[in-house]
């Protein structure tokens, strides 16, 4: 029998540790929220990913708040048109922003440099929020809502999904937009932002040449300057551990 | 088609407005909006950002 030792490094049996050694592997503490960034992060573009987290933010404060009151208030309150139009609007922005920043990502060839899963999941968040989005317009309970599904099913009736995906079922369209869609999108987002932060932002593609993606970072010192002197190189997490490293 | 394209975008229009290329056919709104878009893309691209606090900034609010 192995005792809890106190030492970092050392084997232990106590899942806490376990845990707590896993998600320092995972993105060691100075990349959570880092205060540093390369210089080419100075760019408008890179933007586009917090302003889409922001968005998101915005729809699910409004979501919850529209889940709460319930129908009848959305539609007869005038508090509630407010609610409901801001959750409209923060979507109409989530997307915007998520759209110009898969542009921007994919110009950049954003799977370089092992971050192939980082990508994916951001493809995948994407298609999960369509989904989401769709299965909003289907819950708004008007004749707008109405109007959508019965278009909608003969085009998801002739792929074959239109047996267990029935858009024209109310309660199964709002657990689907409110409860499924939501925690899959959610898990989504979560990884794609512990990817983003275990790896880093993607340097642009000339200040990397793909050759050289896959060696080591030898000079600990370099990236220790000053971010307006960085080199345009991003190490890889398992390349630089200690807290606060630049990245 | 300049004033049309800013009728449509007019939050006040009740009517909607279709553009035609072949089989294409998109709503002027949608396309008001995607055009809108991709000038947010280029101006992103081009603008130069806002300098933030230098290292000696920082250093010096350290103290």
């Amino acid at each position: 029998m192995n005792a809890i030792p106190t030492a970092e490094g050392a084997p232990s049996r106590s899942w806490t540790v376990r845990l707590r050694r896993r998600i320092q592997r995972t993105v060691p503490e100075g990349q959570w929220l880092p205060d540093r960034q390369p210089t080419y992060v100075r760019s408008w573009i890179y933007v586009f990913g917090v302003a889409t987290l922001a968005a998101l933010v915005c729809v699910l404060a409004s979501g919850i708040i529209l889940t709460i009151k319930g129908s009848a208030w959305w539609h007869v309150s005038s508090v509630g048109h407010f609610v409901n139009s801001l959750h409209l609007w923060s979507v109409e922005l989530f997307f915007a922003f998520m759209v110009i920043h898969l542009w921007g990502k994919f110009f950049m060839a954003a799977w370089r440099g092992r971050r192939a899963l980082t990508w994916i999941t951001g493809a995948v968040a994407f298609v999960g929020s369509i989904g989401t989005a769709f299965t909003g317009y289907l819950t708004q309970s008007n004749f707008d809502s109405q109007w959508i599904s019965t278009q909608a099913k003969d085009g998801l009736n002739s792929v074959g999904i239109g047996a267990f995906f029935n858009v024209l079922n109310p309660a199964q369209m709002l657990l689907w937009h409110i409860v499924l869609l939501p925690l899959i999108v959610g898990f989504l987002v979560v990884a794609h932002l512990i990817l983003v932060r275990r790896h880093g932002v993607v340097p642009p593609i000339d200040a990397l040449p793909p050759e050289a993606e896959a060696e080591p970072v030898a000079d600990e010192a370099a990236l220790r300057q000053p971010h307006e002197m960085l080199p345009h190189k991003m190490p890889q997490p398992q390349e630089i551990e200690k807290p606060g490293a630049v990245r | 088609m300049w004033p049309s394209v800013l009728f449509a975008a007019s939050p006040l229009s009740g009517r909607s407005h279709y553009l035609h290329w072949g089989v294409i056919q998109i709503s002027l709104t949608n396309f008001v909006i995607i055009v809108a878009m991709v000038v947010i893309f280029v101006l992103a691209l081009v603008v130069p950002f806002p300098h933030g606090r230098s290292q000696d900034d920082e250093r010096d609010s350290d103290r």
